[in-house]
């Protein structure tokens, strides 16, 4: 079961992209002919650019046979998305829908999209720049209408279109077991970085269970810290402002949340090797209560709950809280799209990807099946996140006018926000195992972050 | 350290040959009748001559046809791709790249940082030295008539047979915290309780030593197939002269297979610059594990910045080839004559 988590794998190590066929022996010649078409093999052909994939008016009419490239190895495995694509065809009886699933979604996707075949319907693969989505990908609409309806119309808007939408949508935070840290006698949400860390610590003195559990060696649950931006603050605009002000300044959203992690590896409250974790290992240890507490996403429960259930523990005992800082006594967590859904510019059945992304969102259920928030404006809560109701907390979404911009200025400056490597870094750091003060290490991000901002987005 | 067995082998049949001239000229010494001579033509109808002429002229390329193809489609064609990127800022996905000359690699060789991560090549160069010196011992060992030899000999070739990301896996679990290293070890009544992977030291070791398990066997049989095409004369003369083992190796076996050797330092050298696998499923560079080829790698498809990291990869290999070039210059490949 993965949902976030293909999202931020490093990609495979495929070396070259593109090979080409049919040049003549010699190597002059080879050389010449490669130089000269290097050109002509990155032509992706998006002659059709600002295409629109309008909505069908009569379900009864729109026909074709749809492929729709998915993420969800196991749910094609074990057959949940045939039973979608069935309840589909209630509606679109003439429409045909076959799923291609893909382990190494992001590496694969990414390649393929060199050329004209990738699919009808496709998750949009992170390496895709925003602005090129209009190249690549048939509109939904304007976002000033679909706005209205949908959540996190922003991250797919380029030039007032939509170009994707997701399913379903997440909340990072801390998966923890409820019965160990009552056990050390914490009852209520640590409100401030110190109180968690003080918490750790009871659970550390009081219990059995490694406090945190880092993931270190899976990587990509390190990166998912990053998601934490904009709660401490509470402002939508936190991800914006990453393009034009220094994020680990005193007082900056990251400088908050990587000293957290920092302080937890510090203080010795995590497992005793980092490097041989294992994240398949760690969901049954979490369960059980051999591990306290993990920064993932709401997406994560259900998996964590199946482990239990497995493990012969309560399934309740999963519990999920926030990122411990408040702006006026409220928990300010993010809610933010996984993947999201859309249609192929090259696809030639536009109608009948546009109908099945519409109704896998609207209709399909699978946000409830996952637990996991709606993307349609106004459903209720998933009952796993009762205690973020009871608790009063505002949900927030971030404004991405900028994130083109944030992603350009990431990329430049080679730290990576979404992966891991920085985090490793700070954590090796954080344990001993690398040179230098945590000081020197966000002077020498910021320095890095700040000479990118500089030159990106001329 | 290598993890080019095609080019291993097919050099190896390259250099194993001296040995074997040699072996045939000791044979011309003693004079042994005929082959020697031009080969007796045997009567028969003469083909026409252009035909012949051409039909001589295209087998050998007949017989190469299928792997010239092979090579060209997925080593050069990839190869020139590769050099034609590293001229652009292709970001590896885009429909759109521009021309931007040679700017990548004046980016390159100004950020010293990138050159960096070659002093955990030293690692695995010093491995490949432990690794050269045991596959020898073991290559000569065997080489006489030691008991269960054969067995022995697929043992110590068996780990190069295994596939590199599945040995990852396996040594994640042998290094892991109360993995089979420490459970081995604990046998003996060793309580080390220590984190093998944890700090850069121990973990560049840990890498390397995986890479002498695995390389090995290669280095082994090369080392073996070479020994044993010397005449087992010269042993039995040796022994006449009242040699001792160690004085066998030292002034037939040394000298007899030192192409082999020459080539197996090459095939080291670029190995340890290029060790890529073992290192990028075990730790993903982490805790300064990061060679060159990972870097390049994350610069290619983590950071979209698929020009720079050709350009990169268009380094290491002009790397590569100087230092081979200098090693040529330093130890020339001399012809071997035992006799």
């Amino acid at each position: 079961m993965t949902t976030a988590r293909n999202r931020f794998a490093a990609a495979g190590s495929h070396r070259t992209t593109r090979r080409l066929v049919g040049a003549r022996s010699g190597l002059t010649a080879v050389l010449l002919a490669a130089a000269l078409m290097a050109a002509g093999c990155t032509g992706g052909g998006a002659s059709s650019k600002g295409e629109e994939a309008e909505a069908p008016d009569d379900p009864k009419k729109v026909s074709g046979t749809i492929k729709v490239l998915t993420h969800r190895t196991d749910l094609v495995q074990d057959g949940t998305m045939k039973e979608y694509a069935a309840e589909f065809n209630k509606t679109y009886p003439n429409v045909k829908v076959e799923f291609e699933a893909l382990t190494d979604y992001e590496g694969e996707v990414k390649i393929r999209m060199n050329t004209d075949n990738y699919g009808d319907v496709l998750m949009i693969p992170a390496a895709i720049k925003k602005n090129d989505y209009p190249k690549f990908f048939a509109s939904l609409g304007s976002q000033a209408e679909r706005s209205k309806k949908y959540r996190f119309t922003d991250f797919t808007t380029v030039g007032g279109k939509v170009y994707g939408q997701s399913p379903i949508g997440v909340t990072p935070g801390f998966i923890y077991n409820k019965r160990v840290w009552q056990e050390a006698g914490v009852t209520d949400w640590p409100t401030t970085p110190a109180e968690f860390i003080a918490d750790l610590k009871a659970i550390k003195s009081k219990t059995d269970a490694i406090p945190y559990y880092t993931n270190f060696k899976d990587m990509w649950p390190l990166s998912q810290w990053t998601g934490a931006i904009g709660s401490v603050s509470c402002d939508v605009q936190a991800n914006d402002k990453l393009a034009a002000s220094d994020p680990w300044a005193k007082g900056g959203e990251l400088r908050t949340i990587d000293t957290l992690l920092y302080d937890i590896v510090h203080h010795g409250l995590v497992e005793k090797d980092p490097t041989t974790t294992n994240w398949e290992g760690s969901k049954p240890k979490l369960a059980k209560g051999e591990i306290a507490t993990m920064w993932l996403g709401s997406w994560a429960i259900t998996q964590m709950q199946a482990a239990a259930e497995e493990a012969g523990t309560d399934p309740d005992d999963v519990g999920f809280m926030p990122f411990p800082a408040q702006k006026d006594g409220v928990f300010c967590p993010l809610v933010a799209p996984d993947y999201n859904q859309a249609v192929s510019i090259h696809s030639q059945h536009k109608q009948a990807a546009r109908a099945w992304i519409d109704w896998f969102t609207d209709k399909s259920g699978y946000a409830e099946d996952n637990l996991t928030l709606s993307p349609v404006k106004g459903a209720p809560l998933p009952d796993v996140l009762k205690p973020y109701e009871d608790a009063g907390v505002k949900f927030i979404e971030l404004d991405q006018t900028n994130t083109a911009l944030v992603n350009e200025i990431d990329n430049a400056s080679e730290i990576g926000l979404n992966k891991p490597d920085y985090r490793q870094d700070l954590v090796d750091l954080a344990r001993g195992a690398r040179k230098g003060s945590l000081e020197d290490y966000f002077a020498d991000l910021s320095k890095r972050w700040t000479d990118a901002a500089k030159t990106a987005g001329s | 350290m290598t993890d080019t067995a095609s080019e291993a082998t097919s050099q190896a049949a390259s250099v194993g040959v001296p040995p074997a001239r040699a072996k045939s000229r000791a044979w011309g010494r003693r004079g042994r009748p005929g082959r020697a001579g031009a080969p007796v033509a045997l009567p028969g109808p003469a083909p026409r001559p252009w035909r012949a002429r051409l039909l001589r002229g295209a087998t050998p390329w007949l017989f190469m046809a299928a792997a010239l193809v092979l090579l060209v489609t997925f080593t050069y064609a990839p190869v020139a791709n590769m050099v034609a990127y590293s001229f652009t800022d292709w970001d590896g996905v885009s429909p759109e790249l521009s021309y931007t000359g040679v700017g990548n690699y004046v980016d390159i060789f100004t950020r010293p940082e990138l050159f960096q991560v070659f002093f955990v090549s030293l690692y695995y160069l010093a491995a490949s030295v432990v690794q050269i010196a045991a596959a020898l011992y073991f290559a000569t060992i065997l080489s006489f008539n030691t008991r269960f030899r054969n067995f022995f000999k697929g043992v110590l070739f068996f780990p190069y047979l295994i596939n590199g990301v599945a040995i990852g896996f396996v040594f994640l679990y042998f290094f892991q915290d109360g993995g089979t290293l420490d459970s081995v070890l604990a046998l003996f009544g060793v309580d080390t309780d220590r984190a093998w992977l944890s700090t850069s030291t121990s973990a560049n070791v840990s890498l390397a030593g995986v890479s002498v398990w695995r390389f090995m066997g290669l280095n082994f049989v090369l080392f073996l197939g070479a020994i044993q095409s010397i005449p087992s004369e010269l042993y039995e003369a040796s022994e006449l002269d009242g040699a001792n083992r160690w004085q066998q190796f030292r002034h037939i076996i040394a000298p007899g297979i030192r192409p082999i050797i020459t080539l197996s330092a090459i095939l080291a050298i670029s190995g340890s610059l290029s060790a890529f696998e073992v290192p990028y499923i075990m730790t993903g560079g982490a805790t300064g594990t990061e060679t060159f080829v990972i870097q390049t790698v994350k610069l290619a498809f983590q950071f979209n910045k698929t020009g720079l990291a050709s350009a990169a990869a268009v380094v290491l290999l002009l790397i590569i080839l100087a230092v081979t070039w200098v090693q040529r210059r330093l130890v020339p490949d001399d012809k071997v004559d035992l006799v």
